[in-house]
């Protein structure tokens, strides 16, 4: 006989906001690479002066500082608003880090492209498959497509590795490559660092519906 | 002896029955020594019953059946052979709405001590004495023993109910509701006396008030319609309880 509860109502508002970071973070993030791909300067400003994700993050922690002061929620609902709480904070550092490969793209627009763009847009469609992946399983509480994403995060890690290896060779043979070269590698690593934030919010997401802890402990 | 260590109480396919209802159905409980075990559960659902088993409460209702077993330190206390007074004695009772006999405070906490037979005033004053210091009532009290105790504030009154229950010394402190006619001052003082009380004694609570529980308990237990549910860590029980029917019904969902 479940009946539906002011806290309910809350956490649906929760969920939207989370939802609304989500879709933002995965816009970002394809914004961002869109950039770098078109050497587009008005693109890359669009992620780097892009300010929503911060007050959605603030509205996520002041509903759920209120929710915990006002409600005291326990057990299952304990468990939704801190996963809440934390999963606002890797999206929101996922938005800096779409961000960060945004002002690659800006310090790369002076150059030519070292090389046709490829395993990097695939980095980026994993991230932001990645995003969508546990946001989905997050609203449906859905713990098996949470657990999906270690998937993804290992395919990341070994287009990062290719990356990696083919760049320090392109810079071996030309030192002249260095400038072109080092902010590839570095975007490389911000999409693997987005890809690790997606895995963390996984991890809450098992956490939330299972009530289990898998952090750190390799799923 | 390992055994009475680590658990004071212990029942095993306990069944209690109020003429044809079933009220208490196969509750297997152990409660361990020194620490405060928390009962929670909607009204109706067992667990004061459960709590009047362990000193025998229940035999004043008329048509109750009991099965099972109910171990006291290793003792089976359901067995007739079991001697009320002792048993009372050493597991004492604290009730919803304090009642302190129409006596003054002094004869209040003396009393249990007097119809067990003391009857040296030195004795007694020492009892007085560390009894209600144990409840933090001494300083206040100390020079108005005299006084009736019905005069006592509310919080004061359960305090004392407390102290007469320590006079005889007790192991085993079964507390039905104990704040429920307290302001929320007076509960939390209650519960911080219930926290300097288990490091001598062992405490069992009843309570409709789930943060009470999760406040002062170190492992709990939920019942449901005469069943215990889930019992465990109290911590486990409020962030991840096992059984979707404990979920439900500390997060409100039940109705």
């Amino acid at each position: 006989m479940e009946h539906q509860r002011i806290f309910d109502k809350e956490m649906d508002e929760l969920k939207d906001l989370i939802l609304r970071m989500g879709l933002l973070a995965q816009e970002l993030i394809h914004k961002a690479v869109e950039s770098l791909k078109k050497s587009d300067r008005t693109i890359a400003q669009s992620v780097t002066e892009d300010e929503k994700m911060d007050q959605l993050e603030l509205a996520v922690n002041e509903k759920c500082i209120q929710m915990v002061a006002l409600r005291q929620p326990e057990a299952s609902d304990l468990r939704f608003v801190m996963t809440a709480m934390r999963i606002a904070n890797d999206l929101e550092r996922i938005g800096d880090l779409a961000e960060d490969i945004a002002w690659r793209a800006i310090e790369l627009i002076k150059f030519p492209l070292l090389k046709p763009l490829i395993d990097i847009p695939k980095m980026a469609v994993l991230a932001q498959d990645s995003v969508a992946l546990v946001l989905d399983a997050f609203i449906n509480r859905n713990a098996a497509k949470a657990r999906q994403v270690w998937d993804k995060e290992k395919e990341t890690d070994n287009l990062r590795d290719a990356i990696h290896d083919e760049l320090i060779d392109i810079m071996t043979k030309d030192a002249a490559t260095v400038p072109r070269a080092v902010p590839l590698l570095l975007i490389a690593r911000h999409l693997e660092r987005i890809s690790d934030h997606a895995t963390n919010i996984g991890e809450e997401v098992v956490y939330l519906i299972e009530g289990k802890v898998i952090k750190h402990s390799g799923g | 002896m390992q055994n009475s260590k680590l658990k004071i109480i212990e029942t095993n396919k306990l069944n209690l029955f109020y003429g044809a209802f079933h009220a208490l159905i196969d509750v297997n409980l152990q409660v361990k020594p020194r620490m405060i075990t928390g009962l929670i559960g909607p009204s109706g659902c067992g667990k004061s019953t459960l709590l009047r088993v362990f000193n025998r409460m229940n035999d004043l209702i008329d048509g109750v059946k009991i099965s099972g077993s109910v171990k006291f330190e290793n003792k089976e206390i359901l067995s007739d052979a079991i001697d009320l007074i002792t048993l009372r004695k050493r597991i004492g009772m604290v009730f919803q709405r304090p009642n302190p006999f129409p006596l003054t405070i002094f004869e209040n906490v003396a009393y249990g001590l007097r119809i067990h037979g003391e009857g040296s005033r030195l004795v007694l004053d020492e009892a007085v004495q560390k009894s209600l210091t144990a409840v933090l009532l001494w300083d206040e009290l100390k020079d108005k023993l005299s006084l009736s105790a019905l005069e006592l504030s509310l919080e004061q009154q359960q305090r004392l109910c407390i102290a007469r229950l320590l006079a005889v010394t007790p192991d085993l402190l079964l507390m039905d509701e104990p704040c429920s006619s307290l302001d929320p001052l007076a509960t939390m003082r209650i519960e911080e006396l219930m926290n300097e009380l288990k490091k001598e004694y062992t405490i069992i609570i009843v309570t409709h008030n789930m943060q009470q529980a999760a406040r002062v308990s170190q492992e709990c237990g939920f019942m449901l319609l005469g069943e215990l549910v889930e019992f465990g860590d109290t911590k486990q029980i409020f962030t991840a309880p096992r059984d979707k029917r404990t979920d439900d019904y500390i997060t409100g969902r039940y109705g």
